[in-house]
């Protein structure tokens, strides 16, 4: 299980917290179909890093960014989830 | 089978007069030719049944299984050996039940013991409304001339005696819904009958050779670069279920496909306490015994990315916790080992079996979690997408080009996502 570094909570167990998808597929209304479409189906999917969307759950609810390995599990950087940024 | 002693029971006893120590290799180890007609990627179930059918079915000779770890080693050795049809959307059961009767008859096909044991895969109902659905599902499944029964509460108890029966029970059973024909199968058998089989048609299975990049000139695949070299071919199918992602992306596509890890466990051998699969309509466990006496158990995938095959301790703890709960008995044995497979999970929880943006370049992948028992019918359907470029009918609803038009095959009914699933 790895422990997350919650900018809001400190370090916690990853029971605390859901993945919820990619950055790069966060869809918002204002977007054409054919780029929601792309968002919402097509995936890097790599065997090292990429940025995720988390939130802390079970614990202050707050959406999170994760930048995180996927074969070594090694988290680079945990940051809140500023929609004026992140998408 | 040619050049292979065929098994029987009459080879067996002439092989004890040179103390069975004179077998044939089972399957040849060559060294990669500098061009093949056809090259599958992935020496997993599928891709050996892939590379079969295109020699058995469509007389190619000229074709190679390139693994990069050994045969079987993947997901074919990594999954809970579940083999049953009995999926609500037409296109799945349609799919699920040609390879189902293609298990019936692999063992005699194949001149391979698969250890196929059609003991039933019971669906336990624990609501009225969990009752409904199966009886929904059931009646989909017998239009489709497909066997499928509901069970009341007491043929469920008297089928299965050790299940919690009681009415404190934490999943209160309310009755069932069986398929007596699914059951489970020798996961490794599958590989090295298929192996063997598709050896004996000529097929050069190729063991640690990792495909590193695909050769791709004017748009269309010319053959793949791998860690024993360079392999030229006139056609490639990827079939990685896993490894999906890294390998589209050598050819510059992205999937609906997200990788995930499931884990499966199994407890200390005893006697034969469950003679059937042990599945729920509301609880994501699965329960079966294995010959060798082990309880095997699945529960929910790990839900995030992750290409370790190695597990997330939660999902571990919750199966273990439903199996108790549903088999009371199961709380006195040791878990002896579990592990992980890495999943294609798609985006509607559907596999893909299609041509690709480049010519000359095939998927099928995006089994999720439920393709071991698709093997012969994901191997032959992708053989006749590999051998004429036209999709079988029964493989054209999973074109990858579904996700654009909207005609996904969404059997959870949950929407585009991995992680509803």
């Amino acid at each position: 299980m790895m422990r997350i570094d919650c900018p809001h909570c400190g370090q916690r167990a990853q029971a605390e917290f859901t993945y919820e998808r990619t950055l790069d597929s966060v869809v918002t209304v204002e977007m054409v179909a054919d780029e929601a479409m792309r968002r919402l189906y097509e995936r890097a999917n790599p065997r090292g890093l990429d940025d995720e969307l988390w939130r802390h759950s079970f614990g202050c609810r707050q959406w999170l960014v994760l930048r995180r390995h996927r074969t070594t599990h090694a988290i680079e950087a945990v940051v809140s989830f500023d929609p004026t940024v992140h998408v | 089978m040619g050049g292979v002693t065929h098994y029987s029971a009459l080879a067996l006893i002439k092989a004890g007069f040179t103390g069975q120590k004179k077998w044939d290799r089972a399957w040849r180890d060559p060294e990669p030719k500098i061009h093949y007609d056809m090259i599958v990627i992935g020496g997993g179930g599928h891709g050996l049944a892939t590379a079969y059918y295109l020699a058995k079915t469509h007389g190619l000779r000229n074709v190679a299984v390139l693994e990069k770890g050994w045969i079987g080693g993947g997901n074919t050795g990594r999954n809970t050996t579940i083999v049953r049809s009995n999926y609500r959307q037409p296109e799945l059961h349609n799919l699920f039940e040609f390879g189902l009767k293609m298990w019936e008859t692999m063992s005699d096909d194949l001149n391979y013991n698969v250890m196929f044991s059609p003991r039933g895969a019971l669906v336990l109902g624990h609501s009225d409304g969990d009752m409904v659905r199966l009886a929904q599902r059931g009646d989909a499944l017998r239009c489709a001339g497909i066997d499928a029964e509901l069970m009341t509460r007491d043929e469920v108890a008297k089928f299965v005696p050790n299940l919690d029966m009681s009415r404190s029970a934490r999943f209160p059973i309310e009755g069932g819904m069986i398929q007596r024909r699914a059951g489970t199968a020798r996961h490794d058998a599958v590989v090295w009958g298929y192996a063997r089989a598709a050896d004996a048609l000529g097929v050069d299975i190729i063991q640690n050779c990792e495909v590193t990049g695909l050769a791709i000139s004017g748009g269309r695949v010319t053959g793949v670069e791998t860690s024993r070299g360079s392999i030229g071919a006139g056609r490639v199918g990827i079939c990685v279920a896993g490894n999906s992602g890294p390998l589209a992306a050598m050819a510059g596509i992205k999937l609906p496909i997200e990788a995930q890890t499931l884990q499966a466990f199994v407890t200390e051998a005893v006697k034969p306490m469950i003679d059937t699969v042990i599945q729920s309509q509301s609880v994501h466990c699965y329960i079966s015994q294995s010959d060798k006496g082990g309880i095997v158990l699945g529960g929910d995938p790990d839900r995030f990315p992750s290409y370790a095959q190695r597990g997330f301790t939660p999902p571990v703890e919750r199966a273990a916790a439903e199996a108790i709960a549903l088999i009371p008995a199961l709380s006195r044995l040791r878990m002896v080992r579990c592990w992980a497979g890495v999943t294609d999970m798609s985006f509607d929880g559907s596999p893909i079996i299609s041509a690709l943006p480049v010519d000359g370049l095939y998927l099928n992948g995006g089994w999720c979690y439920g393709g071991f028992k698709a093997t012969p019918a994901s191997g032959f359907t992708y053989a006749q997408l590999l051998a004429t470029g036209e999709p079988h009918p029964l493989a054209a609803p999973f074109g990858f080009e579904r996700f654009a038009t909207g005609a996904t095959i969404d059997e959870a009914g949950v929407g585009a996502g991995p992680q509803l699933r």
